[in-house]
């Protein structure tokens, strides 16, 4: 991590030449505060930020592993060859439906489940315990038990959605793949949303009700308001990650018949194709349509931002 | 709500069966997988929830084939280093941002939480290509290193939300007494640390264990093949036949040491898990 320390040396000289109050210890502690850092910087740093560069750059050349001979700079006509692709679009499309119904439901079951696991008079560790299983469980894991609870030769479940096959047609198949999101991910919705509930003081609730407040109204005015934060984290942390999906995808449809992701795309047009040019130009716009939502939360967010308050109190 | 009333008999069977509705809702996946693992090949696709007939050769057929254990000693490898790299950095970065003031601290937090929101397959492209020319694709050390990378961001919040719970006076005490900075560190700060740093442990190799993009993309062969990765190439015992029994199989062992985790440190993973989000 020779870069942050060579910037950090003249950074640590300077306020010191200028405020000769910055003491030995002082900066001493700086120093350490450094070096302890240095290394998870460097390699967060290292594996994110100079690939994301890199795909920038390879983004604007033709490059198909199979013909590497024909490598060229092209500009931003890989761009517009993916922006004008209707694949592409179909798969930002199917993703978009894919991440706001999944995150809408997941909200839903995940607030009911943060007070069942908050108020139930029994069993409460029990819950707690289970409800992390999905949370834990590894995703393939999971996909392979929804496609084989589907497939038609061996589900339990293939006739339930009244199609002939569910995981050969598009409609069908998505829901599934919802089904497959929420079941895995609602509890960890429903975590974050239990730690929010917990900041909620019971003598608010208390009074609210004596005043006449009905448990609904109690729900909306007492408990929704204190934990707006916590509902905000916890959608930003899953709309990003729903916006990934992958596994489940590929577990389930392959993306066949228009149940195709970003994610999905990107992998297909880079190890199926080998198309580094093409697969680098969908990375690098899923980078910014992610960094699109998580700007806009964070506007929402404002002051109650993860990390805005993170600096550290002894 | 049970806010104000008592609890009586019939509130408590209330609870009991809406208990009962999550157990399941969260179990049946689970249970559904199992049940394939044990059905025999003729039985496979009879539809049933649960085996008619019970077989264990599901679990010999993967355990005689290299391939399963090339992989699980691959998943397990790997985890385990990038678990052991991740908490170790992440413990030097989260001891300075909880206790120690230098510049540029908030910008590590700013750093972190940008990573954690990083869509991974945005990496898998120019990844691909890094490893590739530096001769680490396909190898252990090409999937430690993402690991590491997007594990570090969770060791960095759970961490440094548990050492700011720690009563760091209690150092300044031992020291007092006469106890001497290695001491003091050994007996009185590092007994405290212990479950926040275990806990971490947890979630970061369960972040490790899980990973399919990575796997799927950064590997080719068996040689550095994780579990996850290798169960959608699983073939049957012959070309006729599907491999449900054997990925059923495959899909329960690779399940068995997060249930092991769920089971008994329970109370840990979700202090763990909420502790670093909900600091608002």
């Amino acid at each position: 991590m020779s870069q942050t320390v060579e910037t950090g040396a003249p950074a640590q000289a300077e306020p010191a030449k200028k405020k000769p109050a910055l003491s030995e210890g002082k900066r001493a502690e700086r120093r350490l505060g450094w070096l302890l850092c240095a290394p998870a910087a460097f390699v967060m740093v290292a594996v994110t930020g100079w690939p994301i560069i890199y795909s920038v750059w390879l983004s604007l050349q033709r490059y198909d592993l199979r013909f590497p001979d024909d490598r060229e700079f092209v500009g931003l006509s890989n761009y517009a060859a993916v922006l004008t692709d209707k694949y592409w679009w179909t798969a930002f499309g199917i993703t978009t439906l894919i991440t706001v119904v999944s995150v809408v439901i997941e909200l839903v079951l995940g607030m009911l489940l943060a007070l069942i696991m908050h108020r139930t008079l029994v069993g409460r560790g029990l819950v707690r315990t289970v409800s992390l299983i999905p949370y834990g469980i590894v995703t393939v894991v999971a996909a392979f038990s929804w496609f084989y609870a589907w497939n038609t030769d061996t589900g339990y479940l293939t006739e339930l959605l009244g199609a002939e096959a569910p995981l050969t047609q598009q409609i069908p198949s998505l829901l599934i793949i919802i089904l497959a999101e929420v079941w895995k991910t609602t509890p960890f919705m429903a975590l974050l949303l239990m730690a929010g509930l917990a900041l909620v003081p019971d003598d608010l609730l208390k009074a609210a009700s004596m005043d006449g407040a009905t448990a609904w109204q109690r729900f909306t005015k007492v408990m929704i308001p204190v934990m707006k934060p916590a509902i905000l984290v916890a959608l930003l942390f899953r709309t990003l990650d729903a916006f990934r999906v992958f596994d489940n995808i590929f577990v389930l449809t392959k993306g066949a018949n228009d149940t195709s992701s970003v994610s999905m795309q990107t992998y297909n047009n880079l190890i199926k194709g080998l198309n580094l040019g093409i697969g680098s130009t969908m990375s690098v716009l899923i980078f910014i349509a992610v960094a699109i939502i998580a700007f806009i939360f964070i506007k929402l967010f404002g002051a109650a931002a993860p990390g805005s308050d993170s600096g550290g109190k002894r | 709500m049970a806010v104000i009333a008592g609890s009586t008999t019939g509130r408590k069977a209330k609870w009991a069966v809406v208990d009962i509705v999550v157990v399941v809702y969260a179990l049946i996946p689970v249970l559904w997988t199992v049940s394939l693992s044990f059905k025999t090949a003729e039985t496979q696709t009879d539809k049933n929830f649960f085996p008619s007939a019970w077989t264990w050769q599901n679990y010999k057929d993967i355990f005689t084939t290299s391939e399963f254990i090339r992989a699980l000693i691959n998943s397990i490898g790997i985890a385990l280093i990038a678990t052991l790299i991740a908490v170790v950095l992440g413990t030097m970065a989260a001891y300075a941002i909880a206790r120690l003031d230098f510049p540029g601290k908030r910008a590590l937090v700013g750093v972190s939480l940008l990573i954690a929101m990083f869509p991974q397959v945005s990496l898998v492209s120019p990844l691909f290509e890094m490893e590739r020319q530096l001769g680490l694709f396909d190898t252990w050390a090409g999937l430690i290193f993402p690991y590491i990378t997007f594990a570090l961001p969770l060791a960095i919040y759970t961490l440094s939300a548990f050492f700011r719970e720690i009563p760091w006076e209690l150092e300044k005490a031992a020291k007092m007494d006469g106890a001497t900075p290695a001491q003091a560190f050994r007996r009185v700060i590092a007994p405290l640390a212990a479950p926040g740093v275990f806990t971490t442990a947890i979630l970061v190799f369960i972040f490790c264990w899980n990973d399919f993009l990575f796997a799927i993309s950064l590997t080719s062969t068996t040689a550095s093949r994780t579990v996850p990765a290798a169960l959608s190439f699983f073939t049957g015992a012959s070309q006729f036949e599907a491999p449900t029994g054997t990925i059923s199989a495959a899909a329960v062992v690779i399940t068995i040491p997060i249930i092991f985790f769920v089971l008994f440190f329970q109370r840990r993973i979700v202090a763990g898990l909420t502790s670093g989000a909900v600091k608002g």
